[in-house]
């Protein structure tokens, strides 16, 4: 053994400096250099390395006039270790689908470098920027800091928490709608809500162009929004030619044709149709023959609603609220705000303290949550209509907490019924 | 003391403004992209209908980053992309480049100046996401930060090789909680017993708060040495930590006990069978810093079952589905429990109600 290795304060986390994949312990080490936190850091993870018993406590912080958005963090080891005594994180609103200017990274690699430890994490598991090891002091002039250059703080508590999307037009031939500027509107639509807890409990939206849902907002968010479409595949019959001639039939049969959920794909001659009215979007034929096939043309949103983690009553999934709306124009757009605004006075009258709106469905029931909402009951939101006997007819017993019957809202319009084919 | 009124910036800005963030390309071509070809693992080439051509360049990174790695990220970004790049929700970096010819000498630049490899793209096994562990996090029972650098130098070849059936995602998680999400494949800290209560620093916690968290309804209101705290059923507790988020003097972790498990087939693209979540594939590995080699040898030992046996396209929980979990078990040496069977609500829904037996 070398010299330098026996002098090591950090024999365990040395050995994460092993290994091809590149190492957050060798970087962090080279910024300890000029950042003495950085070395603490190290330090107090290397003794959690030894007895698996973790030194931070959490409580709160807040910047003035916000009610979130900083993950306070003290050391339980701030005697031994000062310098990371206060080692908070400050969550920042990233842009629209992680898209970046060179300078806007710079700019926030200034501002973690002035005022806390100069590392970053891009990005945290909902999707902010995460900027780590301020102190009480400087928590807050980086935060001014952040604002002055126009960023804004993201979200935490039980709040709207900041939004995610997947690449979406920017890059994508499936995008079927604007995720950048549709998480964008609803951010900026949203943002006291974001930044100050008035909601039972934490609300996420994620943002899907198409249904490979990318953003995994189905099992990650309250509200997952996945482009879809309405119409009929769009298929480029010389294309399909090229594809069958490069990969063969036996190919197409048994990653395309066999693997449609529905069974709605033929190939007779060379021909591929698909009989689109039991197309479910599954996106497996388009995703392996992305150049023949790709979405219709009539374009719109499926609007789910529940997802959440384990936590409590364990995994939900987002449930279908809104089978299909367009989602173009300003009015579209107003619309969404409309149903969102519908969905959390319902859930943040009745909704529990720490209940998420997919536990509250659970709690009330699907059909209570629509009565509450006022959206009409439709077979696209369920597998299969019930098994059991045990209705509660409303002639009698009528479910209070939805109240009087309420008009639809309008993203169930008749204008957004699907239009006749012209076939 | 000053009487000068603090001067704060503006508040609820919202969201920066995406499109100045934008590669030109992007700008030019948003929304009238018309396919994309792959040109190697980790290299996609976006055709757009004007005929422009886009050419992303993916690197896995370790999320965790410095600002001067940041700075050579953008220097990198700078020579080659026009100052613009991206990142992945699986914490991966993609270069956007206009012009082909510079896709090798910034691969060459990528790989000796960032260290970062190069793929995660289509038929992988991407980058892992994952929660703060001691790094960060108030909660943790293991450290997610550095198992997964453990972890991704065991998988390092299939992150810069396209040869698994179908693509494959990991998370991981340092507590019950599990943050990390689901995945085809997600490491998570299991916690054996009940917490254990702190009676003399119960002050700091709001009581009737911890009692409504339980999802057993496992707590109840007590008095011990004449002070207000609590009680826990240990018959009804399921060690899921729910009340530790809200106490932490309801200690659910213990370093002596906490181990690893490892779940299998959570999928969230509604491509063919639609959303999945994941299921029990194994427990009780150790909690093991700093490298957690059980936990590799097991993920590994997974991923070659996997990719011998699955055919094309099914993600591990449709190559599961069709061949059993009995064969599953059977392949991957995994030993079957009392442990895997479900006791939480609506167990029955995943018990076998027919004669369909291999």
């Amino acid at each position: 053994m070398s010299e330098q290795e026996k002098k090591s304060k950090t024999p365990l986390l040395d050995e994460l400096e092993k290994g091809k994949w590149p190492s957050f312990v060798s970087d962090l080490k080279q910024l300890s250099k000029k950042k003495p936190s950085v070395g603490q850091l190290l330090d107090q993870m290397e003794q959690s390395y030894e007895t698996r018993v973790n030194y931070w406590t959490g409580t709160v912080l807040n910047l003035d006039g916000y009610g979130g958005g900083v993950i306070a963090r003290y050391s339980d080891l701030g005697k031994k270790l000062p310098e990371v005594a206060q080692f908070h994180t400050i969550r920042v609103i990233p842009p629209s689908g992680w898209h970046y200017a060179t300078d806007t990274l710079r700019e926030l690699c200034d501002i973690s470098e002035k005022y806390s430890a100069g590392i970053l994490q891009l990005h945290g598991m909902t999707g902010d920027i995460l900027m780590l090891g301020s102190d009480n002091k400087t928590t807050f002039e980086a935060g001014e800091e952040l604002m002055e250059k126009g960023w804004d703080i993201g979200g935490s508590g039980g709040a709207l928490r900041t939004l995610a999307c997947c690449v979406g037009p920017a890059r994508c031939e499936t995008s079927c709608y604007d995720t950048l500027e549709t998480t964008k509107r609803l951010t900026d639509n949203f943002i006291s809500f974001l930044h100050r807890p008035e909601l039972p409990y934490k609300f996420k939206f994620k943002l899907s162009g198409c249904p490979n849902d990318c953003a995994n907002s189905i099992q990650r968010s309250d509200m997952p929004i996945i482009g879809t479409w309405r119409d009929e595949i769009q298929i480029n019959k010389e294309e399909v030619k090229k594809f069958i001639a490069e990969h063969g039939e036996d190919y197409v049969v048994d990653n395309v044709i066999t693997r449609c959920p529905t069974k709605c794909i033929t190939l007779k001659k060379g021909e591929m149709a698909v009989d689109n009215p039991n197309c479910v979007r599954c996106m497996q034929c388009i995703n392996v023959m992305h150049k023949a096939l790709a979405p219709g043309k009539d374009k719109g949103v499926t609007i789910l609603l529940g997802g959440k983690r384990t936590l409590k009553i364990g995994d939900t999934m987002g449930s279908v609220l809104v089978p299909f709306m367009k989602l173009e124009t300003e009015e579209d757009m107003e619309k969404l705000f409309g149903l969102v605004e519908r969905i959390w006075e319902f859930w943040g009258e009745n909704g529990l303290e720490h209940e998420r709106v997919g536990e509250f469905i659970e709690r009330v029931g699907l059909a209570t949550f629509l009565d509450g909402v006022g959206l009409e009951p439709n077979p696209q939101m369920i597998k299969h209509p019930r098994t059991n006997p045990y209705i509660k007819f409303e002639e009698y017993t009528a479910p209070k907490m939805a109240g009087e019957p309420k008009g639809a809202p309008n993203v169930t319009d008749k204008e957004n019924e699907p239009k006749e084919s012209a076939s | 003391m000053t009487t000068e009124k603090k001067k704060l910036a503006p508040r609820d800005q919202g969201a920066p403004d995406y499109k100045k963030n934008l590669h030109p390309l992007m700008v030019k071509n948003y929304g009238k992209w018309k396919y994309y070809d792959k040109i190697k693992p980790g290299v996609l080439k976006h055709v757009a209908e004007s005929g422009d051509a886009l050419y992303t360049v993916r690197a896995g990174s370790p999320r965790t980053l410095s600002v001067d790695k940041v700075r050579a990220i953008c220097d990198i970004a700078d020579k080659y992309c026009q100052g613009h790049l991206r990142f992945t929700s699986r914490a991966n970096v993609e270069f956007l480049l206009a012009r082909e010819q510079d896709i090798e000498p910034l691969i060459k630049e990528v790989r000796e100046r960032l260290g970062f490899p190069i793929g995660g793209t289509g038929h992988s096994v991407t980058n892992i996401v994952h929660t703060q562990g001691w790094m960060h996090c108030n909660l943790p029972g293991t450290d997610a930060v550095g198992a997964v650098k453990a972890l991704m130098d065991e998988l390092y070849e299939e992150f810069t090789n396209e040869r698994m059936p179908a693509r494959v995602k990991i998370s991981a998680s340092c507590c019950s909680i599990n943050c990390g999400g689901q995945a085809d494949i997600a490491i998570n800290l299991q916690h054996h017993h009940p917490p254990t209560i702190n009676h003399g620093n119960m002050q700091i916690c709001e009581l009737p708060k911890v009692v409504a968290i339980c999802p057993v309804a496992a707590i109840r209101p007590a008095k011990v040495e004449a002070k207000d705290s609590l009680e826990v059923v240990e018959e009804k507790c399921m060690y899921c930590g729910a009340c530790h988020g809200q106490c932490p003097s309801m200690e659910i972790r213990d370093p002596n006990t906490d181990t690893l498990s490892i779940w299998v087939g959570g999928k969230s693209a509604n491509t063919r069978s639609g959303p999945s979540f994941m299921k029990l594939a194994a427990w009780g590995l150790p909690n093991n810093p700093p490298r957690w080699p059980e936990v590799g040898a097991a993920v590994k030992k997974l991923l070659t079952v996997y990719k011998g046996s699955a055919k094309q396209y099914e993600r591990i929980g449709e190559w599961i589905e069709r061949i059993g979990w009995a064969r599953f078990f059977e392949l991957t040496g995994f030993e079957f429990t009392k442990y895997h069977i479900d006791t939480f609500k609506h167990a029955r829904t995943t018990f076998n109600t027919s004669a369909q037996v291999r």
